[in-house]
């Protein structure tokens, strides 16, 4: 056994309010391609982040090639010989893939600033001949196909003479031949003693390509295993740990049969294919699945906020036109978006504006004129009775807290009389009080009738909340589970279940 | 818990609150300005002088008041000045040339003018042609449209000497009638503005257009309607000039859009949208007629007013720009 080529030891990383790493270990042998597993949230992409030098670790030491090292910036990583693919590729659509790999490396031609595009090309040419890749240096990148286009950012990452390749995610918009193409890529560099990261959350895929797994849960270190091993089961059972909360709900038992929303057939290209549901009156349906599954892609779609290839919507039975979002609310379809402040709010406008914004015509007068009385008095209302921390309805939105802020955006959708509710990601970046008063929120609404889509990422809140969960995995539902039936390992078997890779 | 509500603060107090501070720094430049002028130059100390400062500035507020519904959305419109023109033709067609009646003329121009502001709002709003192109194509259309109706001829309004008294004639304090026309003006966008739902889906555009499309609001259509109501004030711009001028000069316009996008700047609206205000506006145009006035009357040559307004306005603009960053 070889030194090693990376050991990072005791890294610990918080962000504001955030505490991200903790204590967490890596290492990677040369010739190894090192897979790293765990949820959404896990720390995965942190601790490579602060690998590639893009984040500065709090604790802990790195040892590259047996000696401990600093990596103060990217370029710092980059001289150590450690490269990073990105999930979001940062290429240069205008340029050619020959000037995206050697971009600030051009060959220069006979005075120092002209450019010699001759010998950048073939440079780029022999870098494809080693990798046995079939891809024209001269081509824009932006013309290129997305396998291509991670083609072209593998190229470039190994021909700083990396020993260190690490790839976040890299088959997650890839054909199966095209996972191919790229596995024989990464074959090769582990030939050439190089050690590969692989982040990804394709199981079975890990199976094929990598020699150890190493997981991660809740940014902390769990365990390293043999690939060989390890079944895909124990790898899951590791990711999500043993499950403290399996609490049923303090809900009703059965919520009204009475089917509120029905959604029949959805689809949108390759992110969302044939989803069908139904919500019922008083029910919480909880919509789980990794990053990326495609959860608010589906809730856009039926909120009008994004168009759709086909697919039916029913209210109460009756099918419906829903173009723009406008036509969901006036059926009575309320969204939460994940990004509030984005999407949900007007900052610079006041409470009261913002919690009259999504039903302004029951507030205006025959001459288009506002009815301030009535304004305020229905903003005061749900201050009062979300319990909104604010020093009047005159304050900016801006100034308010997290999970104040939400609140004015739930505010918003009563005012707007709703019954169907969807919250997506409704406890991101609020505080633990401020997440079990959402809760209880969330409890009351469904008590009082209305029906509720919540999305979330994390499984126990998911657990919690919901009467039935579905599950979404690369667009699809791949699973429902009961309130009774669920637990945070079926829910994780489903996230990660590709479509024909049933078997194994 | 402490009760949680405010009183609705009166318009006065708005006018002194927090981000109103851009407004009262142009209060401020105005009066400096005046005391300025008025203190080196006798000529400027005139009643005569300080109506024509007031006179002056009437058509230019009235499409810096248009023009601030815009960019409180965060778009803009470079055709305010030549819109103008375009409806001041129109009204020398229905009134001089078709020999109808002064109560149709003054209609059809505004309408002609809410009209083309229809055009640019859906240009904008439906097919996404970003604002800055497609008003500044309109602002060719509308002069050129302006041109072939007029036969590239001024046309005068002789045959209708009440057309002039109406809006020239002095009513009160020997002031012109366009003046008290203007302050009607900006009192009723100012309602608007602030009270009516318009106004506050013309903030709410602004502050974040894609929340408020996700509110269920019909983004495209308010858009439409406030880049018509910005029309419909270049239209009454046309009507107060063509009074001034005792014609429709199809060669007058172009330029007007600069001062009147100055005039709401300098007042305090963001070029980043989500606010400003009509008051503000009408300082800020205030501030340019003084500006302009003071100078000439002191002999400066045109050229250099036009630089001087020039970087006031960038001072303006850059002064927006550093109070928007210290408070992000």
């Amino acid at each position: 056994m070889g030194d090693l080529l990376v050991e990072m030891t005791g890294i610990s990383k918080s962000f504001p309010g955030v505490h991200a790493l903790d204590d967490c270990h890596f290492e990677l042998r040369p010739g190894e391609v090192h897979a790293l597993v765990g949820e959404n949230g896990a720390g995965k992409s942190t601790l490579m982040n602060i690998l590639a030098g893009i984040y500065h670790r709090d604790a802990g030491t790195i040892q590259v090639k047996g000696r401990e090292v600093e990596i103060a910036s990217p370029r710092a990583a980059q001289d150590l010989g450690i490269s990073i693919i990105h999930q979001e590729l940062n290429l240069m659509g205008h340029l050619t893939v020959a000037q995206n790999i050697f971009i600030g490396r051009e060959p220069r031609g006979a005075a120092p600033f002209v450019l010699d595009e001759k010998a950048l090309n073939k440079k780029a040419g022999e870098l494809f001949e080693t990798l046995h890749i079939k891809l024209d240096p001269r081509t824009r990148v932006s013309s290129l196909a997305v396998a291509q286009q991670q083609m072209v950012e593998i190229a470039k990452a190994l021909s700083f003479n990396s020993d260190v390749l690490i790839m976040d995610e890299p088959t997650a918009a890839l054909t199966d031949t095209e996972i191919d193409e790229l596995f024989r890529i990464i074959r090769h560099v582990r030939e050439g003693g190089a050690g590969v990261v692989h982040i990804s959350h394709r199981l079975e895929e890990l199976k094929q390509i990598s020699d150890r797994v190493t997981v991660m849960r809740d940014g902390r270190y769990v365990d390293t295993v043999g690939t060989a091993e390890a079944s895909i089961q124990s790898i899951i059972s590791m990711m999500v740990g043993r499950t403290i909360f399996e609490a049923s709900p303090e809900l009703p038992e059965h919520p009204d049969p009475e089917v509120v929303l029905e959604v029949r057939n959805l689809n949108r290209g390759r992110v969302i294919r044939d989803v069908s549901f139904q919500l019922h009156r008083g029910e919480i349906l909880g919509f789980s699945g990794l990053v990326g599954a495609g959860r608010t892609e589906v809730v856009r779609a039926v909120f009008g906020a994004d168009p759709r290839d086909s697919g039916e919507i029913l209210v109460h039975g009756k099918p419906i036109a829903i173009r723009t979002p406008a036509d969901a609310v006036a059926h009575g379809i309320g969204y939460l978006s994940e990004d509030r402040k984005r999407y949900g709010l007007a900052l610079i406008m006041d409470v009261e504006a913002n919690v009259v914004l999504a039903s302004m015509r029951r507030f205006v007068g025959r001459l288009g004129q506002i009815r301030f009385g009535r304004t305020k008095a229905a903003a005061e209302e749900h201050v009062k009775g979300l319990s909104i921390k604010t020093p009047g309805v005159s304050q900016r939105v801006r100034n308010l807290s997290g999970g104040n802020q939400q609140k004015v955006v739930i505010a918003k959708w009563l005012t707007a009389d709703t019954e169907i509710l969807i919250f997506d990601e409704p406890t991101r970046g609020i505080d633990v009080g401020a997440k079990s008063e959402i809760y209880r929120l969330l409890n009351d609404l469904a008590q009082q009738g209305k029906a509720i889509i919540m999305i979330s990422s994390e499984l126990p809140e998911i657990l919690r909340m919901s009467h039935r969960i579905l599950v979404m995995c690369e667009g699809r539902i791949t699973g429902e589970l009961s309130a009774a039936e669920a637990t945070q390992e079926k829910i994780m078997t489903f996230a990660t279940q590709r479509e024909a890779v049933a078997a194994a | 818990m402490q009760k949680t509500t405010t009183p609705r603060p009166s318009r006065v107090q708005s006018l002194v609150k927090g981000d109103s501070l851009q407004r009262l720094l142009a209060l401020g430049a105005l009066m400096i300005l005046l005391a300025f002028f008025s203190a080196i130059s006798e000529p400027f100390r005139t009643t005569d002088n300080y109506i024509s400062i007031l006179v002056a500035t009437a058509v230019n507020g009235v499409l810096a008041m248009g023009v601030t519904f815009v960019i409180i959305t965060g778009g803009i419109d470079l055709s305010v000045g030549t819109t103008m023109t375009f409806c001041s033709v129109i009204l020398g067609l229905v009134v001089t040339n078709a020999g109808l009646p002064l109560w149709l003329g003054i209609p059809a121009a505004l309408a002609a003018g809410a009209l083309v502001g229809a055009v640019n709002g859906t240009l904008i709003a439906k097919a996404k042609i970003p604002p800055f192109i497609a008003t500044l194509g309109m602002l060719n259309v509308t002069r050129g449209l302006a041109q072939v109706l007029s036969g590239v001829k001024p046309i005068y309004f002789e045959g209708t000497p009440q057309f002039y008294d109406l809006f020239m004639g002095k009513s009160f304090f020997g002031i012109p009638n366009v003046v008290f026309v203007m302050f009607g003006a900006a009192i009723l966008a100012q309602l608007v503005l602030t009270r009516t739902v318009l106004g506050r889906y013309t903030f709410a555009l602004g502050s974040n257009e894609e929340a408020t499309r996700l509110s269920g609001v019909n983004v495209d259509a308010w858009k439409i309607v406030v880049y018509s109501v910005c029309g419909l004030f270049a239209g009454l711009g046309g009507i107060l000039i063509a009074a001034r001028m005792t014609s429709a000069q199809p060669s007058v316009g172009m330029g007007y859009e600069l001062d009147a996008i100055a005039a709401a700047v300098i007042g305090g609206t963001s070029l980043s949208g989500g606010e400003g205000s009509i008051v503000g506006t009408v300082i800020g145009a205030f501030i340019i007629s003084t500006l302009t006035i003071g100078l000439s009357i002191l002999g400066v040559p045109d050229q250099w007013k036009l630089v001087i307004t020039g970087v006031v306005v960038i001072g303006a603009v850059w002064l927006d720009i550093l109070r928007r960053r210290r408070r992000a």
